[in-house]
């Protein structure tokens, strides 16, 4: 039979605020164990949450990036269960009032763009981390992640492709890092993906039983289970078999999931109001103040800039795939009006050189200024683009502008007729063979006194004005 | 003789020199060192740093005359923590346990001048209402050391009626100071919900939970409130209000305030004498040119089931986190497994009432009954607090009976937690609400103990409750005393 997969998403990001959500402790990444703590993250007694505003502005961000309706009052949870790395063995968390419900983002997928509901999305704080000794049967807690800033995206099961998952998870990377909430990076899990997906008979619009995917640290990964769950939850419906309501891990080195708990199992988390943190109020104030913060978004600026500077696709995906690339390209434009030439120099020359030393485009040493300054001496042909490269290159390493280095080392190009026409001269008395070949007929041997003509100049010579002197000599000696 | 003294008059020695700080507080300390052994008000003595804070004073006396309780000797309640003193909620789970933190409340008390001198015995956790449930042996009522002091602040209440603290902190949940004051002739307040801030205060349940003061005078009691009220930063539900001078006021006339008679509440059995109490308490109120009015709070009865609900539901939340991971007791396992170790630690770490209400918390959490126990109790709780906003409409204050009760023989209901939860059926509203309450004290019944009767006002007027007190006290000529301890 051929089934439908219904599949929904519930996306955890860790935020870049500088403190942690209930406290004033660093947020740091990789310092040692347990010294980002206080009283309060460590949850002893009698300490009390107060809640960092700064994780509200970031919900309320991506509420606005993401089509929500943003709760004029939103509370806070607990969610009660017991495990080391959790010091009050609940966590604080957003229940049945989160700060952000019914939103939608747009993905591109193979037939077209396609709207994917948010459910909603809640703030909580992350859990610590435990560390087992192997030697020993002891485990240490590091309580350092303790009280990061998390969001939660939970999509509606709008989902029907592992392709589509992958797709929805990079445009919802691309807009949380866009609003510089959260660094995206999935493998070190500030970026994490759970999924809910269950099968159904193609064009039935009952639920089957889902099963839901953890442990996938990667765009990749997550594709990948959800195509082998497909497989596997396909098998047994063939087989008339049940598929049975758990959460199931992605073994990424055997590529298969395992289960880990059934619905029997789940545990009860007792939620109810935080009697601790008193309701959180947005009013529209708030709201306009973090709009005014919301830059465009990844998908509508690669659409603007397809549309307003005629760009291919590719080279608008690669623009805008970071917003301090795509605001370069645009300061570059303005001083030098010419997209295309523009986006051709930064997606070779410019990310070639930030890539070899690996260094971002924050840090890039040429400014949109000077990039523009050298694509105007290459355009009123004050430089050839080939030594254009290499004064690139210059500029990337010395931090001077184009027009210093073009004059520090001479490298105008040579456009004074006479002065080319001696050269010219020269290099056809010193040919003699070549020039007997041209007259008679092989006129491709033009490209070779174009080329010696170049070496004796230095590559200044300006290749067109050479084309035209060459031609007009041995025209010359062929009527002689 | 320090022991009679009140917060004025140790000011007054202290400042003319009639006694050093240091003499104070080693004559206290002597006095307690006595007492405390059968009373059993402290489970904790701070000689030490309390010697060295007094010298301090007797060493600088421009802070002692800057400071408003400077060298006032004071007793703090064990679920209020204070820095580097031990501080164990009477439960063998903190019986180590010292926090780096003050509570705020006692931050405030100690930049006023205040010396702490010791941390009070309660029910674990602030859990019951007689002192009967602390690890550490049940308090005893110095006016007969047969009975309960009442709870959970029971030592704090003991302390100050017996002279071992001129006065004290305690905190209240659903009577927890009240009722203590009441059964050990002391004055105690349980400020509105929000006044004095609960950072550093070990949880029972959050949204109950107030700290406040109790003490043997009016006058002492309002010093108190002022320094440790206000809002806090640290704790979020503390409200941004100013607060007034509750000692300057006191003089002001109580003529034609209203008070007004819960009908409900003087419809329980209850101790005649309790009873008569109240009754002879408004004839003064009345010759004061007070007037009474009836009114009603027809959910009163409720008030009990509502918080046996959401008391322990957040209690069973509140109080997960003494697991053995972090700090406290950890109890030692056959095997290297967590969940053995949570189970030992817990099950030894905490006593029969505190489990008896993180399971009924738990259960009334649990999916299938959150509604039916945790909504519904809530839903109660909003119909009591409209029952007051109603009655106050009628009437600036209220007065009714602390507990219907006289305090009974230690170990009498022990056997029916059932029983002890009805002590708590005047107290827990005012707590549900979250409205103010004092406990102000009339003099001894004719078995020797304590009667008095209990003050409710409007959120955030302290200051109706601090008058009418003070009014009632000097028209009775009303003279503390101390129980005289063999
Ligand atoms: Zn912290």
């Amino acid at each position: 039979m051929k089934y439908e997969a219904v599949i929904g998403l519930e996306v955890h990001i860790q935020l870049l605020t500088e403190t942690k959500i209930f406290c004033g402790c660093s947020t740091r990444f990789g310092d040692a164990p347990n010294t980002n703590v206080c009283p309060v993250c460590l949850g002893m007694p009698g300490v009390l949450p107060v809640l960092n505003k700064k994780v509200v502005d970031f919900a309320i961000k991506l509420a606005l990036a993401t089509n929500c309706s943003i709760a004029p009052v939103s509370q806070f949870a607990r969610k009660n269960y017991f495990y080391p790395d959790l010091p009050k063995n609940y966590q604080i968390s957003q229940y049945e009032k989160p700060i952000a419900e019914h939103g939608w983002l747009e993905i591109d997928t193979q037939n077209g763009p396609k709207k994917i509901g948010i459910r909603r999305i809640h703030m909580e704080e992350d859990a610590g981390k435990l560390i087992h000794d192997e030697s020993k049967p002891v485990s240490y807690v590091d309580f350092n992640r303790t009280g990061v800033p998390l969001l939660e995206i939970v999509s509606e099961p709008d989902i029907r492709t592992p392709e589509e998952a992958a797709q929805y998870l990079k445009t919802l990377r691309d807009i949380v890092v866009y609003l510089e909430i959260c660094d995206g990076n999935m493998e070190e899990g500030s970026f994490r993906c759970d999924a809910n997906i269950s099968l159904r008979p193609m064009g039935s619009t009952e639920l089957g039983v889902k099963t839901e995917l953890k442990n996938m640290n990667s765009f990749k990964n997550v594709q990948k289970a959800l195509e082998f769950e497909i497989r596997r939850q396909s098998a047994l419906l063939d087989r008339g078999e049940k598929v049975v309501q758990e959460t199931r891990l992605w073994d990424a080195a055997r590529g298969v999931t395992v289960g880990m708990r059934t619905k029997e199992e789940e545990q009860d988390y007792r939620y109810f109001p935080d009697p601790d943190l008193v309701p959180v109020v947005v009013d529209k104030e708030w709201i306009d103040e973090v709009k005014n913060t919301v830059p465009e978004l990844p998908r509508d600026k690669k659409l603007r800039f397809m549309d307003q500077y005629g760009l291919p696709e590719y080279d608008a995906e690669i623009l805008v795939s970071d917003r301090h690339l795509a605001d370069y390209f645009e300061e570059t434009i303005v001083r030098f009006n010419r997209p295309k030439t523009v986006s051709n120099w930064i997606l070779t020359e410019l990310l070639r050189e930030l890539n070899q030393r690996e260094c971002s485009i924050t840090q890039c040493p040429v400014s949109p200024e000077r990039l523009a300054e050298l694509l105007q001496l290459i355009d009123d042909e004050t430089i050839s683009a080939k030594i254009g490269k290499s004064v690139f290159e210059e500029m990337f390493s010395t931090g001077k502008s184009a027009r210093t280095i073009v004059e520090e080392k001479g490298l105008k190009q040579v456009t004074d007729t006479d002065l080319l026409e001696k050269v010219v001269s020269e290099v056809l008395e010193q040919h003699p063979k070549e020039v007997e070949k041209y007259l008679g007929g092989a006129e491709k041997v033009i490209g070779f006194f174009v080329g010696q003509v170049m070496r004796k100049t230095q590559g200044k010579a300006n290749p067109k004005l050479v084309n035209e002197l060459l031609r007009k000599k041995l025209e010359e000696k062929r009527s002689k | 003789m320090v022991e009679q003294w009140t917060i004025s008059e140790i000011r007054s020695k202290l400042l003319k020199g009639a006694i050093s700080a240091k003499e104070l507080i080693q004559e206290l300390l002597s006095y307690i060192e006595n007492h405390n052994s059968y009373i059993n008000a402290y489970l904790t003595i701070t000689a030490e740093s309390a010697l060295k804070e007094a010298e301090e004073f007797d060493n600088n006396r421009k802070l002692l005359e800057e400071k408003p309780l400077g060298g006032v000797p004071i007793a703090i309640k064990d679920c209020l923590c204070t820095r580097f003193i031990r501080t164990t909620c009477a439960s063998k789970i903190l019986e180590n346990f010292v926090p780096p933190y003050d509570a705020t409340c006692v931050e405030k008390l100690r930049k006023a001048g205040a010396i702490i001198v010791g941390k009070t015995n309660m029910d674990e956790f602030a859990m019951g209402s007689t002192t009967e449930h602390s690890a550490f042996g049940p308090t005893r009522n110095p006016w007969d050391t047969d009975r309960v002091p009442g709870g959970s602040s029971g030592g704090s209440a003991a302390a100050v009626a017996s002279g071992m603290a001129p006065c004290a902190l305690g905190t209240d949940t659903g009577g927890s100071i009240r009722l203590p004051s009441f059964y050990c002739g002391v004055l105690g307040l349980k400020p509105t919900y929000g006044r004095v801030s609960r950072y550093g205060l070990i949880a029972f349940a959050s949204s109950l939970d107030q700290a406040g003061p109790i003490a043997r005078t009016v006058e002492d009691l309002a010093i108190l409130a002022e320094v440790i009220s206000g809002y806090d930063p640290k704790d979020t539900t503390s409200v941004k209000k100013e607060v007034p001078r509750f000692s300057e006021i006191l003089g002001t006339p109580v003529k034609g305030i209203r008070i007004g008679i819960p009908k409900e509440y003087f419809q329980h059995s209850i101790d005649p004498e309790i009873e008569r109490a109240v009754e002879e308490s408004i004839k003064v109120f009345r010759t004061l040119g007070v007037d009474f009015v009836e009114v009603s709070l027809p959910h009163t009865d409720y008030g009990v089931a509502a918080y046996y609900i959401i008391a322990p539901a957040e209690a069973s939340s509140n109080l997960a986190r003494y697991d053995g991971v972090k700090y406290g007791f950890r109890s030692p396992t056959e095997k290297p497994d967590l969940m053995e170790m949570y189970l030992n630690t817990r099950a030894k770490g905490f006593g029969a009432e505190v489990k008896r209400r993180i399971m009924l918390g738990t259960y009334a959490l649990s999916a299938g009954y959150y509604d039916a126990y945790y909504i519904k109790a809530s839903k109660v709780r909003r119909l009591i607090q409209q029952d007051f906003l109603k009655a106050f409409e009628k009437c600036d204050a209220l007065i009714t009976p602390v507990a219907p009760l006289q305090p009974f023989k230690i170990g009498e209901k022990l056997e029916d937690p059932l029983a002890l939860y009805l002590v708590d059926v005047f107290t827990l509203p005012a707590s549900l609400a979250g409205i103010p309450g004092m406990s102000v004290p009339c003099g001894l019944s004719s078995r020797g103990l304590p009667v008095g009767f209990q003050l409710l006002g409007k959120y955030f007027d302290e200051e109706i409750l601090f008058r009418l007190a003070y009014a009632y006290h000097r028209e009775i000529a009303y003279s503390p005393q101390i129980a005289i301890l063999s």
